[in-house]
């Protein structure tokens, strides 16, 4: 069974070659047969593989295939090779599933554009970069795999390229991420340099014998590497390329800006755990960042009045939460929320997308509201990822993924209050800009009305999205709550269990079971408080039909912090006066001079075409005269 | 009485060269042709000449060669002559300079 691991990356590539090569000429439907067909049976071949895995194979041994070798110089030959353990079928299930759910929906999403097949040819070619990525068992393809999705985000958010403010929003979106790219190309040299393999495997076994712990270069490769995570992952201060690629279709948000390609940090942490528990200062450096993120994002997602960008800075805030969990050594806590938020932040996605669309391409939520009655189904639905989103207690995924990482923020030996604080302060901002996005959109009174109803193939995502948002929590359960750990005991199969502290952070505060009881209370209860002044401040209120007025603070956090004026001024200016005070330089000068010298040899050869045919006579008996002489003269 | 080989190949540098004279001198088209016309007489007496120094009948075959091809090449010459002249009004070989025809 396992031979047939290639198939999942192999399908998405081919259905995206085909429709690259033959798009043009399809009728809409053989495209969208091809375009979701090949991400479908992508994952019935995994969903076949993942069954297979999880019961043949309860240690957990990966699957190793190579197809072929793709380089080979000097003793480096990396191949075109395959790694599948659990943290890569987490992933690849996620990629695959969801992907096949947000496909579906996209065919009669898209079903009117004109780039129709182009539409779906970029989409599978990501989703076969992705899966290159996060199957990769060397570094050199997970690289190919991590520019490959970035050059399809790059494409996606340019998808309606007649507009030229998106194709602004792709070049940034392409230019930040190269920002943390490059940093983590540099990783990668020293890798090779110390270890001339690239292998992950080989690399992260030889890792703790070669490098000590906290040692200056395996923190500097940590550090490296987290670079790349984090402009990948749309984290502080990289994020700011991720509200901008709102840009792109509903669909594409869905699948590459929530539930896919922005949580490939996640992985690459999560993946490289070895070296980041060797730079305790690295690691702690994600947690923090994971925090400030998480904080940053959720300020700028209450000010928001465009319903997708309330969920892109929301995207960046949870992908903080996963970031907090990776720096305090919550492995499983954090993968486990990657696949909970997929489900639920896509969920999401598609239903502010149905909006939008039966709208008529209305973004802002002031102009929205009544929506509940003529949409039941995306309202019902919506309502269900709002609440796995705000992480209401008990009954929804969102609250047993995000109550772990806040939980051990606090319990973990890396964790501190802190971290648990800002844990606990972002649950209540997402709360309230969760709501505050539900009844403005769905309650008060009715601003627009829907243009058309939805057919089952879009419903149809909405409602498994949904139906696994309130269920998939159910895997992974607290200690003093059932205690299931079917999800952390599959991930520790390759990842380490979280060391808890041995005493309670603050002296005089109870560990163990009670303090769980005690932390679960006080996040529902920080959560349901985020509902309560959301329903006071939004519910039903007369809000004009307009982008609301912001005094200049609600300015400063609408603009994301004004993150983008500060790189402008910071970067972008001085960089464009240098260029211009400096067009002249030595280097310019010898390009111009090389340029001159060509123009010169050319007028030089064109005089000599004169047409007249003397002269070639006159050219033709001297060359002859010159060659005699130099042969006879030898 | 048999005439020295250096002889003869000397009679036909000098006709090559009258001939590449006329042809880089001047400017009627016409007396252009009649000049390599030479040239390839010269060349033709070359061949004779080698082949009767060496007694074999492989230079007077390439003799025959060279007029059957001078005859092919008036004539196309000349046609071309004709076009030339009913286009320009005139025999000047610069005039047909540019390629805009």
């Amino acid at each position: 069974m396992s031979e047939l691991l290639w198939l999942i990356v192999a399908l998405p590539f081919a259905g995206s070659l085909l429709l690259a090569m033959a798009g043009k000429h399809l009728p809409r439907l053989a495209a969208a047969i091809i375009g979701v067909g090949s991400v479908a049976l992508s994952a019935i071949v995994m969903l076949i593989l993942g069954l297979d895995f999880l019961h043949g194979n309860p240690a957990g041994v990966p699957i190793h295939q190579t197809l072929w070798q793709w380089i080979n110089v000097s003793g480096f030959s990396p191949g075109i090779a395959f790694h599948l353990d659990s943290v890569s079928l987490t992933f690849v299930f996620v990629i695959t599933f969801v992907g096949a759910l947000i496909h579906l929906y996209a065919a009669p999403f898209m079903w009117k554009d004109e780039g129709f097949a182009r539409f779906f040819s970029y989409m599978n070619l990501f989703v076969g970069f992705m899966l290159l990525l996060v199957l990769a068992d060397n570094f050199l393809l997970l690289y190919l795999g991590w520019e490959g999705v970035g050059l399809c985000s790059y494409l996606l958010i340019g998808f309606w390229y007649k507009d030229p403010a998106n194709g602004y929003a792709a070049r940034k979106a392409f230019t930040v991420t190269r920002v943390g790219d490059t940093a983590m190309v540099i990783g990668l040299f020293i890798l090779f340099t110390t270890y001339h393999t690239l292998n992950i495997q080989d690399i992260l076994v030889a890792t703790p014998h070669t490098w000590a712990p906290g040692s200056t270069i395996a923190t500097t490769t940590a550090f490296l590497l987290l670079g790349g995570a984090i402009g990948k992952s749309a984290q502080v201060p990289l994020q700011t390329w991720l509200p901008d690629a709102m840009a792109a279709p509903s669909p594409v948000s869905a699948l590459i800006h929530a539930a896919t390609m922005v949580t490939a940090g996640v992985y690459l942490i999560a993946r490289t755990h070895v070296l980041f528990e060797l730079a305790p200062v690295v690691q702690s450096a994600v947690a923090v960042i994971g925090a400030v993120t998480l904080i940053v994002a959720g300020m700028a997602a209450i000010y928001q009045h465009d319903i997708k960008k309330v969920l892109a800075y929301s995207t960046i805030s949870q992908i903080g939460y996963m970031f907090v969990a990776l720096g305090v050594g919550a492995w499983s806590a954090a993968l486990f929320h990657f696949m909970i938020h997929a489900f639920f932040k896509s969920l999401l996605f598609l239903g502010a997308g149905s909006v939008i669309a039966v709208l008529h391409d209305e973004h802002n939520m002031y102009k929205m509201g009544g929506l509940w009655k003529k949409m039941p189904v995306v309202f019902w639905t919506f309502l269900v990822g709002a609440c796995a989103l705000s992480a209401l207690p008990l009954i929804t995924a969102g609250f047993y993924s995000k109550d772990e990482i806040i939980w051990q923020a606090y319990a973990s030996d890396k964790g501190s209050i802190t971290l648990w604080l800002t844990g606990l302060a972002g649950a209540f901002i997402t709360a309230l800009y969760t709501f505050r996005m539900v009844f403005l959109t769905f309650f008060g009174k009715a601003k627009a009305e829907p243009a058309y109803r939805q057919g089952m193939g879009m419903t149809l995502p909405l409602v498994v999205l949904a139906f696994l948002s309130f269920v998939g929590g159910f895997i992974q359960l607290p200690d003093n709550m059932g205690h299931v750990t079917l999800f952390s005991h599959f991930i520790q199969q390759v990842l380490p269990a979280t060391t808890p502290t041995g005493t309670a952070v603050i002296a005089g505060l109870p560990s163990g079971h009670a303090a769980e009881w005690i932390a679960q209370l006080i996040a529902a209860i920080v959560s349901i408080a985020g509902l309560t002044l959301a329903y006071r401040l939004y519910y039903n209120k007369p809000f004009p039909a307009a982008e609301p007025v912001r005094n200049p603070i609600q300015q400063f956090f609408f603009k994301g912090w004004d993150f983008d004026l500060l790189y402008d001024k910071v970067i972008v200016q001085p960089i464009v006066f240098f260029s211009r005070i400096d067009k002249n330089d030595v280097i310019d000068q010898f390009y111009t001079g090389l340029a001159s010298v060509a123009g010169l040899f050319n007028k030089g050869l064109a005089a000599t075409q004169n047409g007249k045919l003397r002269w070639y006579a006159m050219a033709l008996a001297i060359g002859a005269v010159i060659t005699l002489t130099i042969l006879l003269s030898t | 009485m048999t005439i020295p080989m250096q002889y003869g190949l000397l009679l036909a540098a000098i006709l090559f060269c009258i001939g590449l004279a006329g042809v880089l001198v001047r400017r009627d088209v016409i007396f252009m042709l009649m000049s390599v016309e030479v040239m390839l007489n010269a060349a033709g007496l070359a061949f004779i000449v080698g082949g009767a120094a060496r007694s074999s009948a492989d230079g007077q075959v390439m003799f025959i060669f060279i007029l059957a091809m001078a005859a092919a090449e008036v004539s196309v010459g000349l046609a071309l002559i004709i076009q030339l002249y009913q286009k320009f009004k005139t025999l000047d070989a610069d005039s047909a300079s540019q390629l805009n025809g």
